[in-house]
């Protein structure tokens, strides 16, 4: 008998039934709440008159609609009145359910993909759930995470259980060393690009091979953040010291002789190696450039020394279509040079790209320098409160106030645009964030997605540059 | 939720690919701590030629005449006709939600995103995946034939068109039943209540660090 995937151990170990109809539970160990898709659920509990099932699983925070500015006023400095009661409901609504909440005003305050691993709330092995597509972030982790819609949030309060049909096994393997300058954004763009935003449909994707194994937790978990965009709900990566160092001390993370025992747990974490994936898909590290969207989805990428492309070249008629009509919304001409493409914001953050090390990344890139004046605003986003001291403490802050960006509070931001930060019409970011879709960023707004260094050296030219050319 | 067995509908074509969750119920209407109300807002961005904003009277906004849900023969649509990976993107169930509002009970494409998907069938909202060359098929006639209607049939998993071809899908057991029932799937799930609490206990004892962790 072959040996089990990385999916088919955390799929095992968390089989509460298996029915007859071909579907299963499996039970949830961790419950992410934020403002945006929980209130109907636990509208439908008071309803029903259900409680939640187990309240130490559930952590909330609001990140969606925060403001990253005025911050000191709390809930009062929401200037969006509808904006504000969302948040105040998933405030009254932990209180009156007892769930733990990071309110507004606490340091601990972030987006929720942010939090979950900076607390130890996230930890190999689990599984994960949350009312938002980026939970695929946890995987790194070497846990089963996947977003859930609002009617399942309310089952998982409910019940600590998913009702769930398993997944097909997919293997991206990254093999060889990057080439200096390049992130794990690049590679997560690089393989959606390759496999296009429905390439990991009906699919757990496992990132491996040596490439992957370098990676920080923090780059990791870009990749697993960006799963989705391949239509993979869960991308997961094994465990391995790297990821035990991270976890190690944590608030939540266990202690003492749990350590010990938690640890010898997680070291199984890992497909084996006679394990058969139904779908392999091979990088060589190397051939992975500097990589910018062009385009209105994931998938329209390209590296940063290539050109828009031309649909008159694309045979398939409804590819053809969708680079047609993406081009007249990006308001981009075939063939024109990315580094040509004019930029009015830069955004960096979201839970994607707004963690220490790409704080730090983008922090290398513009100082000592100066903002482009052609650019009309750069604004960097931490993830978190405490990513927000951490970087203060570093003098990042300092790096890119003094360059010229600005340094705000933690939320999601530009990423969605619920709250004030947003494109005017027309307007092209270069952003960190994770969708390029029509109108994502604001109405109208044309978004290309880069990591943070690319981000940050675009803020100093006013253009996109080939930053793997640059010294190191 | 809304119980579906059969349903005939006029159907709407919507002729392009990659529709993501954004583009069907942009975010601004997420504010929203309701589960009703999306209807005036689906696909706002292609609909109306203004931004949207929430609480505001749809019925006065500037519609873009060329978005095919403006053009009257398709005002009383109730299928949905898409194309490949619609409802990729954000996990957002106010995308079901708004289709649903509108008047839509049926999607019909060659392929879904995976959580979307699964969102429709909580909702009381069937999405039918038919092979690319069928859907090729119908949107021809959906766009040649005014009041063009689909008759799709869960029990028979079968879509019917108006001269009488008929094409089977695969739908998986447990959403099946969920909708053709209108169950409450909590209550399905709670019915297993002991299995859960045993499986949980024996978690306590091989996994303690899961539980009772905190800052």
């Amino acid at each position: 008998m072959a040996g089990k995937t990385l999916y088919d151990k955390l799929w095992d170990d968390h089989l509460v039934k298996q029915r007859d109809d071909g579907s299963a539970l499996i039970y949830i160990d961790r419950h992410l709440l934020h403002e945006v898709t929980s209130p109907q659920a636990f509208e439908g509990l008071r309803l029903a008159g259900r409680k939640p099932w187990r309240l130490d699983a559930n952590l909330a925070t609001p990140d969606h609609n925060v403001p990253t500015t005025d911050r000191e006023r709390g809930i009062e400095g929401i200037s969006d009145p509808v904006s504000r009661i969302q948040v105040q409901t998933l405030d009254n609504n932990c209180d009156e359910f007892g769930i733990l909440e990071f309110k507004i005003k606490d340091q601990r305050q972030g987006i929720v993909h942010v939090i979950g691993p900076e607390q130890g709330a996230t930890l190999p092995g689990m599984t994960i759930v949350c009312g938002d597509s980026h939970t695929s972030t946890h995987g790194a982790f070497g846990t089963l995470a996947h977003g859930i819609g609002t009617s399942e949030v309310e089952h998982v309060l409910a019940t600590q259980c998913l009702v769930q049909q398993k997944m097909k096994n997919m293997l991206v393997q990254v093999n060889g060393k990057l080439s200096p300058g390049i992130t794990g954004k690049d590679i997560v763009l690089a393989v959606i690009g390759r496999i296009g935003t429905a390439g990991g449909n009906g699919h757990a994707i496992e990132f491996g091979g040596e490439a992957i194994r370098d990676l920080s937790m923090e780059a990791r978990m870009t990749i697993c953040n960006m799963s989705i965009e391949a239509g993979a709900r869960v991308g997961m990566v094994a465990v391995d010291d790297t990821t035990i160092e991270y976890v190690n001390g944590r608030p939540f993370a266990p202690k003492g002789e749990q350590w010990d025992q938690a640890v010898e747990y997680w070291r199984s974490l890992h497909s084996d190696p006679d394990a058969v994936f139904d779908k392999v898909v091979e990088f060589e590290a190397e051939d992975i450039k500097p990589q910018v969207t062009w385009g209105t989805s994931p998938e329209m990428v390209t590296g940063v020394t290539g050109m828009v492309p031309d649909p008159s070249q694309e045979p398939d008629p409804i590819k053809r279509e969708g680079i047609e009509r993406a081009l007249k919304y990006m308001g981009l001409a075939p063939n024109t040079p990315i580094s040509q493409i004019k930029l009015d914001r830069i955004f960096i953050g979201s839970c994607t790209n707004s963690r220490i090390e790409d704080l730090r990344l983008a922090a290398a890139m513009v100082k000592g320098k100066t903002v482009s004046p052609t650019l009309k605003q750069a604004m960097v986003v931490p993830g978190s409160g405490l990513v927000k001291i951490q970087a203060e403490q570093e003098g990042l802050d300092k790096i890119f106030l003094e360059a010229g960006l600005e340094w705000r509070d933690p939320g999601c931001s530009m990423c969605l645009a619920m709250n004030a930060d947003k494109l005017g019409q027309g307007e092209h970011c270069a952003s960190t964030s994770n969708r390029n879709f029509e109108g994502r960023q604001g109405f109208g707004g044309r978004t290309h997605l880069v990591s943070p260094a690319m981000a940050a050296a675009a803020a100093i030219a006013g253009h996109f540059t080939d930053i793997s050319e640059m010294n190191h | 939720m809304k119980a579906l067995q059969q349903h005939k509908g006029i159907v709407a074509p919507l002729d392009r690919s990659n529709v993501d969750t954004d583009m069907i119920i942009p975010k601004q209407f997420l504010k929203s701590i309701k589960r009703s109300g999306f209807g005036p807002n689906l696909f706002d961005e292609l609909r109306y030629l203004d931004e949207g904003k929430p609480d505001q009277d749809s019925s006065q906004r500037p519609v873009n005449p060329d978005f095919m849900l403006n053009q009257e023969r398709y005002r009383n649509a109730s299928v949905l006709l898409a194309r490949r990976n619609f409802g990729c993107g954000s996990s957002r169930e106010h995308a079901p939600w708004a289709l649903e509002d509108f008047g839509f009970r049926v999607i019909v494409a060659p392929s879904f995103a995976d959580i979307f998907y699964n969102n429709c069938f909580k909702n009381g909202v069937l999405p039918v995946v038919l092979d690319e060359k069928i859907v090729d098929q119908l949107f021809a006639e959906a766009e040649a034939n005014e009041g063009y209607e689909l008759a799709i049939d869960l029990e028979a998993n079968t879509v019917t068109t108006p001269s009488g071809e008929s094409f089977t899908f695969a739908v998986d057991d447990f959403r099946r039943e969920c909708l053709l029932k209108g169950l409450d799937d909590i209550g399905v799930t709670l019915e297993d209540a002991g299995v859960i609490k045993s499986f949980e206990d024996k978690r306590r004892v091989t996994a303690p660090w899961l539980f009772d962790a905190g800052a």
